[in-house]
């Protein structure tokens, strides 16, 4: 299964271990990943506060490159996801935002091929019993709180993929890999975005409500699909810990490291060591760092 | 050669003042067919009426056009003044020279000219008419009411009353509905059971009226004042006759299911009635349950039973019966809460909706009257009540008001902080509307006696958190995000249509709006009517209503029914459908088009070349057909005419005022 | 008379010349709306001649066919609202044939502005009004129907 791969610019910086594990885990599973040459920016959340069309025109290149080769896109950021999908669903509206679209950009863009999350790709291309047969290290006994922010479930009229209010995607994946997800409040919560940053008296407090409601739920760690509501979860960890006097102890993972560790790869080879919340040493407790024999790998 | 009066009437001077009368009058004259034209100051009053009958007499006139006003206004007049001249009514045109002509015209050249053309087209359209009689059509003395809920049961208590025979129709075993369920009512806040449970004995007990429970209206043909309905008694697998309700076979049947009309808060046997004061008190076994209809063994209850009325070998039975008027009473569901996502798909045990919380804090429920969560039977100390959940949605549920939510949360809320005294009953509204008698005060006491918290804006999410659920709002009126941690959540969730509404409307034939909400003939004039003949709509079916809405609406609809019961016969308007039987090909194209579903095909033998041969034609049914003339345009072969407004007719008006 | 005298006469008759307008007017809306107009006086040109059907549905293409034939300028086919038709169905029935008889007329070459439907109501009398001034305007501007009536 070849699909084109849009990794964004958190997937080569920040999020950089999303990258990686991503890629390791696309070799087993079988998904020719194929990288868009010289893609460019989805325009984030500037693009389209600033102006309309450039919002429309940055991903619409991205994606006339990916139909020039006759592919569907994998998009792992939720942010780029929700920009391209953006894009995907006004030019298939009206045939006069896709010719402006196209003089801008100097291609042709007709929508043809469709934008997926790669958690769609994992659960719909791949399929969840194929991942179940790849498992040959289970995280049982791992209880995970499925995060999946603002960005990738709504609006459902354009992302046209999972449920908007209780969506399931990261817990039937997590399900297969035999952790076990809990059933919590916060799911679709906002992790803050840039408030951490900007206004961290807003920001932090609902990262407090994000962690306090997992661990009242009996997680022991995040999992996300949305590079910057890792970074925030993450990183701003222990601060909002030392605000409210407690240690939260929550590591938060990309599904696709915790994919990876079940398929029997190399935790370094995941990024897994990259994290602030020291997920290593989680690991390690939890007994999922044993070496594994016979790892099945389709390269 | 047929012999035309022409009558042009100057109304005072209405029509004459921009109308030439004279002229018209003369101008006619010279028409084909007209053998006398005259004019008259008031063509509509008694010496103008006596105009007409002398030249009827004086120049043998067999037919006769007024030019006056509208026809909407005097047709009638007219019509029994051909009568009383001894002429059909039918062979009278008239043309509306003062509402479409002399008032809207000021030009008198320009308008005399248009008043003649209309002269011409009713002199050409007279020519072509034939007399036409009014038949009658025997009324059948019983109506029959389907639904038993309290407008199905007002309904038949005042057919009944009246004097006429009554059927009440009710696919449950026991009559009572909705209002059975309702622990108290608004706004005086006496018990549902004590007003209801004395009607429903009174229909019981009534001479005059049948209660035919657990059975369903399987198919109705005929038409106004002679619908032949065939009932499906459903197998109740006791005899009625036999059984005296005493209760042994419920006590001691050893399976327990969730209860219908609990709404899944409590459970029944296997064998039962819905509730203890069902009427009539007598079981049925509900065979997809039923240890012996699904294994072959138990057969508890018949070895119990004191009379031996458990009869596990009945069978549905089909029966046929004439009534002369239908009421249609069939009540309403609730809206599926489980697609709203931010109230938890219906996933959380306490979430639960209006009715049920009814059941709640009904003494004779499931918890005795004492308000307890259904998932740890705890008392709750915060409840949040929250409003139009699937009505005034337009993304996920109905654009519609559901007319009884604002009043029965503010019951609800009430009765909450009357039962648990440190008790905190939140309500989150769009809108409070409270229009009726008595209740704006009521929601006022909730709020300022008993304390009821009103937060103004919608819940974004509900989420369990431990034992307590999380509600996540806004209060648009503080422009704040509120979190409550309540225990239960009440939603006043929607009222929607029976969701075999649209099947019963198609089988009794009449329309139905695009929520399945059965469609009154006049949304303001006839709100009790539907536009098929005969057939009267009470309570719920026809939209949201509280019970003194049904109620009035059920006692309309009798009225109606007694109205058209009093007659032994009724008239029906000449101006319907025939058909030329020579010419229709029996295509049936006619058949789907009619909205009454006035016409049928017959089979006719006719002789072909010495042959007798059978094929099938089109027959209209002179009692449905309500003359709207769609048929006729279906028609390939012009097999179908509309009478009073034939092909012929309107093509000889048409020409008369082109050429 | 000379070809010449022929051609005025002929270029003053267009001058003066008038549209004759059929209204088919349903019994219990816009026959109702037309007698409100006339009721609140409401003037409206006198083009116009109303031939009442109990239902727009009851209007068969034939009868407009025959009326272009006959030389009428323009035809107008008026109902109830949609939904609210006394008939319950009679005028989906009118709608879907007006599309199709705009065609055919389009088909034969006649401008299919000639033929309209319009939903009035029986309290609409300022809507009738409005309506068929239009109408007129309309088919003023249009002249003479002579397609259809050259054919005989």
């Amino acid at each position: 299964m070849k699909l084109a791969y849009y990794p964004g610019c958190s997937l080569s910086t920040t999020g950089i271990e999303y990258n990686m594990s991503t890629l390791a885990v696309a070799r087993t599973l079988g998904l020719d990943l194929w990288e868009i040459p010289e893609w460019n920016c989805c325009g984030a959340s500037s693009a389209h506060l600033t102006n309309h069309l450039l919002a429309l025109a940055l991903p619409a290149r991205n994606l006339a490159i990916a139909e020039e080769a006759g592919l569907d896109v994998a998009v792992p950021c939720a942010a780029c996801f929700a920009r391209f999908k953006a894009t995907e669903a006004a030019v298939k509206d009206s045939a006069e935002t896709r010719a402006t679209i196209e003089e801008v950009i100097g291609r042709k863009y007709e929508a043809k091929y469709t934008v997926k999350s790669l958690l769609d790709v994992f659960v719909n291309t791949v399929g969840l019993s194929q991942i179940k047969t790849l498992v040959n290290r289970p995280l049982e006994g791992l209880k995970v709180a499925p995060y999946y922010g603002c960005l990738l479930v709504r609006p459902h009229k354009i992302t046209q993929f999972d449920d908007p209010e209780d969506p399931v995607t990261i817990d039937q994946i997590m399900s297969a890999i035999g952790a076990e997800p809990v059933y919590w409040g916060y799911k679709t919560e906002c992790c803050g975005a840039a408030h951490p940053t900007v206004v961290p008296e807003v920001g932090l407090k609902m990262l407090k409500s994000i962690y306090q409601g997992a661990r009242d739920a009996g997680a022991d760690c995040i999992v996300t699909a949305c590079p910057l509501c890792l970074t925030n979860l993450d990183m701003r960890q222990k601060e909002v810990g030392e605000q409210n006097n407690t240690q939260y102890n929550l590591p938060v993972f990309y599904f696709t490291e915790l994919v990876g560790l079940a398929l029997g790869h190399d935790p370094h080879t995941l990024g897994i060591d990259k994290h602030f919340v020291d997920a290593l040493a989680f690991l390690k407790n939890k007994g999922f760092l044993n070496p594994v024999q016979n790892r099945r790998d389709s390269e | 050669m047929k012999r035309v009066g022409v009558f042009i009437c100057h109304c005072g001077t209405n029509i004459a003042h921009t109308v030439d009368c004279e002229k018209v009058a003369k101008t006619a004259a010279e028409f084909p067919h007209v053998v006398f034209s005259t004019d008259y100051k008031y063509m509509c009053s008694e010496p103008g009426q006596m105009v007409i009958k002398n030249a009827i007499k004086e120049h043998k006139l067999d037919r006769i056009v007024v030019a006056s006003c509208s026809p909407r206004m005097h047709e009638p007049t007219f019509r029994k003044c051909m009568e009383s001249a001894g002429l059909n009514p039918y062979l009278m045109e008239m043309a509306n020279i003062r509402e479409h002509c002399s008032w809207v015209h000021p030009d008198k050249e320009k308008g005399t000219e248009k008043a003649i053309d209309l002269v011409k087209m009713a002199v050409a359209k007279v020519v072509k008419n034939t007399p036409l009689t009014r038949s009658s059509i025997p009324i059948h003395k019983r109506a029959l009411v389907i639904g038993g809920g309290i407008a199905g049961i007002q309904a038949a208590l005042d057919i009944a009353d009246a004097g006429y025979v009554v059927d009440i129709v009710e696919k449950e075993p026991s009559i009572g509905g909705r209002m059975a369920q309702v622990d108290k009512t608004f706004p005086t806040l006496d018990c549902s059971a004590c007003i209801l449970t004395p009607k429903m004995v009174d229909a019981a007990q009534h001479p005059n009226i049948n209660l035919v429970t657990y059975s369903e209206i399987e198919k109705v043909e005929g038409y106004v004042g002679n619908f032949e309905v065939t009932i499906r008694h459903k197998a109740r697998s006791v005899d009625v006759s036999k059984c005296t309700g005493c209760g042994t076979c419920w006590e001691k049947c050893p399976t327990k299911v969730a209860s219908e009309f609990e709404l899944g808060l409590g459970t029944r046997k296997a064998i039962y009635t819905p509730f203890p004061q069902a009427v009539p008190n007598k079981p049925v076994i509900d065979r997809d349950n039923c240890r012996y209809f699904k294994t072959g063994k138990c057969m508890v209850c018949q070895k119990l039973c004191p009379t031996g009325a458990v009869d596990y070998t009945q069978e549905d039975q089909l029966e046929t019966i004439r009534y002369g008027a239908i009421v249609v009473a069939t009540g309403f569901d609730l809206f599926d809460h489980s697609v709203y996502g931010e109230y938890g798909y219906g996933k959380y045990p306490d979430v639960i909706t209006g009715l049920q919380f009814e059941r709640l804090i009904n003494a004779s429920g499931p918890t005795a009257g004492k308000i307890k969560r259904p998932s740890d039977h705890k008392e709750p100390k915060t409840i949040v009540f929250i409003k139009c959940v699937g009505s005034r949605d337009e993304a996920k549920g109905k654009p519609y008001c559901s007319k009884t939510c604002c009043m029965y949360t503010a019951k609800h809320a009430t009765l909450v902080k009357e039962k648990i005294k440190d008790s905190q009953a939140i309500v989150f509204y769009m809108d409070v509307r409270t229009p009726g008698k008595n209740y704006e005060e009521f929601y006022q006491r909730a709020v300022d006696e008993y304390g009821v918290q009103y937060v103004r804006g919608r819940v974004s999410k509900i989420y369990q958190k431990g034992d307590k659920l999380i509600v996540k709002g806004e209060d648009t009126l503080l422009g704040k995000q509120v979190e409550v941690e309540a225990d239960m959540v009440v939603l006043a969730t929607a009222m929607v249509a029976r969701s075999d509404a649209g099947d019963l409307a198609r089988k009794v034939g009449f329309s139905y709006d695009q929520h399945d909400f059965f469609t009154e003939a006049h949304p303001k004039l006839r709100p009790v009517e539907t536009h098929t003949a005969g057939v009267y709509l009470a309570g719920a079916c026809q939209g949201p209503k509280d019970i003194p809405d049904s109620v009035s609406q059920a006692s309309a609809a009798a009225a109606k029914v007694c109205g058209l019961l009093s007659k032994n016969e009724m008239a029906t308007e000449p101006i319907i459908s025939a058909v030329n039987e020579s010419i229709c090909s029996g295509c049936g194209l006619c058949i789907s088009i009619c909205p009454y579903k006035a016409i049928d095909l017959k089979t006719i033998t006719e002789r072909v070349h010495g042959k007798m041969l059978e094929r099938q034609v089109a027959a209209v049914n002179s009692g449905l057909c309500q003359g709207c003339g769609a048929c006729t345009v279906a028609c390939r072969s012009s097999a179908l005419n509309l009478r009073g407004f034939t092909n012929e007719q309107i093509l000889a008006e048409v020409d008369a005022l082109c050429l | 008379m000379s070809i010449e005298a022929v051609k005025a006469d002929k270029a003053a008759s267009q001058e003066n010349w008038e549209p004759k307008i059929l209204v088919f007017a349903c019994n219990w809306c816009t026959y109702a709306g037309a007698d409100l107009a006339g009721l609140s006086r409401l003037q409206y040109p006198p083009n116009v001649r109303i031939l009442r059907v109990p239902c727009s549905g009851r209007v068969n293409p034939q009868f407009v066919i025959r009326a272009f034939q006959k030389g009428i300028d323009g035809v107008l086919v008026a109902g109830c609202h949609p939904g609210d038709c006394h008939y319950a169905t009679g005028n989906y029935f009118t709608r879907r044939r007006y599309l199709v008889m705009q065609r055919l007329l389009e088909f034969m070459g006649m401008d299919p502005a000639r033929f309209q439907a319009r939903w009035i109501s029986g309290s609409e009398g300022p809507k009738f009004q409005q309506v068929v001034t239009q109408l007129t305007q309309d088919i003023k501007a249009l002249g003479p129907n002579r397609k259809l009536r050259d054919m005989e």
